[in-house]
């Protein structure tokens, strides 16, 4: 008789005691907490459970902030040394690494990602864009970018609810550091780690008005990108929206970067390290429950491995641990909310209605809470919706090919063009095909690797502009062109 | 011999064999490998897994300075490792030198340790560098004196210059002296093979030439049993079970010297293996200090707080 083994992971909890929520948060402006006059809940998509109250930024809000804004930029960031704004920006980052914890547990909370995410991704890499940009602040001369590059002013900015921090720093470091003032507004359903970095800026005695955030939805939004106040704006979401605020922005003299939707191809060559790939396709699809703009949503596999992978891989999936974000041995989080888990479940459904193959992982899902367990969809074509959607949310589609040309052909199909994974041993191949995928970022045998020196970015419908790196910075700064 | 159906014994099936293995990225097996180190074992898993740990201790004395005395108390440590606890399990079994298999044999059988295993390191161990004939004689030796495991070393020298046929030969001639009366270890010195991608390929081939466990060092080489090499190894079985459907197992050995790094490796065999694997049947842990290192921390969880070093027999 053999024994029925199995090795349970008691549960294994990070601390909510970490972190006080107020009931009610107004918005942030000219340094100073300001109380709002609507207000909507934010709850955690994990347990369905309200947080707090978030306000809602009406014209009078989102003015108060240009103002104080303008005022913060015309009279102090402005005069103010490049060496004496880099020593804010470091502040910042060092404050936010000693609050790591809070801002893990409090992201993790607000958004339903898994604690080890937020915690060993997200807040090390916001902290990490601080600190980097803040090295810019006093060189900004010799970054190649002419001799006496300017700040554009003040800067709009939007910014998703998927890395809610993350895209905070993507977007407040780089303005920052090139001497700009922003009015920051996070989305609608994670506003919670922006009002607390809100609290980092009065710690770090950042100047008034410097840092302005003001929460609400994307009403809230409409009057940032058209207030006339604003010199430029940054979003990052979906390409909807993007094309919205493209219009919106086409008959003024507002600069504007746009970081968009993706489709990112993931192509696995025959001669590729097959267990490192499966790993590397877990972690493009299933990292952040696939609520990432760069994920790895179609797996171009080729057809000689396409078995032995898609074996590999449902094994791997099965062991995907889903459920409590606050565990720490949680993989798979909540889906951030549930507009988001029925668009998941309405393309998931074309996808069966379209003849593909679907598959999930084994796993009790809770009963509270927006939840979605690992998908693939095998037998998917070019022609089928779950091939050219971006459904953002853990599931895979895979498709097939025979040559690397027709890889190739297919992974650059799709109006999109933000990133693209390549699993080959050959040092050639790899580089071949990274010279033919038409993606802003290419990532080879590894996928979703971010730093904050690397420039991100899409082509297409994927955006306008680069985050990060020198080319990041010149977003930020005028009278200079946009590589 | 058959070898599974996969190679006929010659060079040319052993090459084409080996050269169908899929590679090993390093980056991406160092990544997946440091990401399950993180998982968190606390409480009644933390407890289940001590125990676990415990009886797959292959519990070693592998110096130069062994004595009968020094041997015989390993053994009585090895069948209660925690004299005041009779719950605590015996370990999977004792490793000893090749002269010391019969002092070793004896003593567990007189104090009731039958069902410990007295395992011998063995052909020219730990170099491999003897003529066949001595290691031959050296497993005959071991296995005549009551050695039921035997763990041999590859001859790396062969390995890295690409003669994997003789490597290969060797574990069939030395699986031919095991027969039916002793388990084979085959052990790699993975500190010498290097790469991840010489890992995997020593497994294939060990696995092929009839090897019941495969086993990471010898100890007296650095790095030794390191996670992601773990990894590899579990990958290898794993794989190697979906072609053959036959378990092999994985014995790390070497610097795993506490039960934070014991409990690392079985969430690797865990989640990588599969919970199958989770027993001293297919997984072993080749150490000295560990076992200590565990108790104490058994000790810890049953009494709420830190021991002192002195409530643990130091052998």
């Amino acid at each position: 008789m053999e024994e029925k083994l199995s090795f349970e992971y008691a549960p294994a909890p990070e601390s909510r005691a970490l972190v006080t929520i107020k009931p009610k948060y107004g918005h942030f402006i000219g340094g100073k907490f300001v109380a709002g006059s609507k207000h909507f809940p934010t709850i955690n998509p994990a347990t369905e459970e309200v947080l707090s109250q978030i306000s809602l930024a009406a014209k009078a809000d989102v003015d108060a902030a240009v103002k104080a804004a303008r005022k913060a930029y015309t009279t102090t960031w402005s005069k103010m040394s490049g060496k004496e704004r880099g020593k804010y920006l470091f502040r910042i980052a060092r404050i936010m690494q000693e609050r790591s914890r809070e801002f893990a547990v409090l992201e993790t909370l607000d958004n339903g990602k898994p604690i080890r995410e937020s915690r060993d991704v997200d807040v090390p890499l916001a902290a990490a864009h601080f600190f980097y940009h803040a090295g810019w602040a006093d060189k900004l001369e010799y970054a190649g970018l002419g001799t006496t590059p300017k700040a554009h002013g003040v800067a709009g900015q939007i910014i998703p609810w998927n890395f809610p921090l993350l895209m905070l720093a993507w977007k407040v470091a780089p303005a920052l550091a090139a001497g700009n003032t922003v009015v920051l507004k996070p989305a609608e359903t994670t506003s919670l780690t922006a009002l607390l970095f809100a609290e980092v800026c009065q710690q770090a005695e950042l100047p008034a008005g410097v840092v302005n955030i003001v929460t609400g939805d994307g009403s809230t939004g409409a009057l940032i990108v058209n207030h006339p106040g604003i010199d430029k704006i940054a979003f990052t979401g979906s390409t909807e929206v993007g094309k919205i605020i493209a219009r919106a922005v086409a008959p003024t003299k507002k600069s504007v970067t746009l970081e968009l939707g993706g489709k990112a191809a993931n192509i696995i060559f025959d001669d590729a390290a097959i267990d490192e790939s499966v790993e590397g396709i877990v972690n493009g699809i299933f990292f952040n429950q696939g609520h990432v703009c760069c994920a790895g949503s179609r797996l171009i596999l080729q057809e000689s491995i396409a078995d032995e992978v898609i074996e590999k891989l449902k094994n791997r999936m099965a062991k995907i641990r889903v459920g409590d974000p606050m565990d720490k041995n949680t993989d798979l989080g909540a889906i951030n909310s549930k507009e988001q888990l029925l668009k998941i479940g309405e393309l998931s459904a074309a996808g069966d209605s379209e003849g593909a193959q679907r598959w999930s992982a084994p796993c009790d899902l809770p009963g509270k809470g927006f939840w979605f367990a690992p998908t693939i969809f095998t037998g998917v074509t070019q022609a089928h919706r779950i091939a050219r959607e971006e459904i953002f949310g853990p599931v895979l589609s895979v498709l097939t090919f025979r040559t690397p040309q027709e890889a190739i052909d297919k992974a650059n199909n799709t109006p999109f063009g933000l990133s693209a994974g390549i699993w080959s041993e050959k040092g050639a191949k790899v580089l071949w095909a990274s010279q033919q995928l038409r993606a802003g970022v290419i990532w080879a045998n590894t996928f979703n690797k971010f730093d904050p020196a690397s420039p991100f970015g899409g082509y297409k419908e994927s955006g306008w502009g680069r985050e990060g790196g020198r080319h990041g910075l010149s977003a930020y700064l005028k009278g200079v062109s946009h590589e | 011999m058959s070898f599974y159906g996969l190679v006929d014994g010659t060079e040319t099936s052993l090459k084409k064999y080996l050269g169908s293995l899929s590679g090993v990225d390093q980056v991406g097996a160092d990544a997946r490998a440091a990401m399950l180190a993180t998982r968190s074992i606390k409480t009644t898993s933390k407890r289940w897994a001590i125990d676990t740990a415990i009886s797959m201790v292959d519990l070693t004395t592998l110096e130069g300075a062994d004595t009968p005395g020094k041997v015989k108390a390993l053994c009585t440590k090895a069948v209660r490792p925690d004299p005041t606890d009779a719950t605590v399990p015996s370990v999977g079994a004792v490793c000893v030198y090749n002269d010391m298999v019969e002092i070793a044999r004896t003593h567990l059988d007189l104090i009731g340790g039958q069902h410990v295993g007295v395992a011998a390191v063995s052909t020219a161990f730990p170099s491999g560098r003897a003529s066949m004939a001595v290691k031959i004689q050296d497993t005959k030796d071991a296995i005549n004196a009551g050695a039921s495991e035997i763990d041999m070393v590859i001859d790396r020298g062969a390995f890295l210059s690409g003669r994997y046929i003789e490597v290969f030969d060797e574990i069939v001639k030395i699986r031919e002296v095991c027969a039916t009366k002793a388990h084979l270890k085959v052990i790699f010195e993975t500190g010498e093979l290097v790469t991840y991608d010489n890992v995997r390929k020593a497994s294939f081939l060990a696995m092929a030439a009839g090897a019941d466990f495969i086993k990471t060092s010898t100890g007296k080489v650095s790095p030794a049993a390191t996670a992601p090499v773990v990894l590899v190894m579990l990958e290898a079985v794993r794989d190697f079970y979906t072609m053959t459907k036959v378990r092999i197992g994985v014995k790390p050995a070497g610097g795993i010297r506490n039960t934070k790094d014991a409990i690392k490796q079985l969430v690797l065999v865990n989640e990588t293996a599969g919970p199958e694997w989770l027993k001293p049947s297919l997984f072993r842990i080749g150490a000295s200090a560990l076992l200590n290192d565990l108790l104490m921390q058994r000790m810890k969880i049953d009494d709420g707080y830190y021991a002192s070093p002195q409530y643990v027999t130091i052998d």
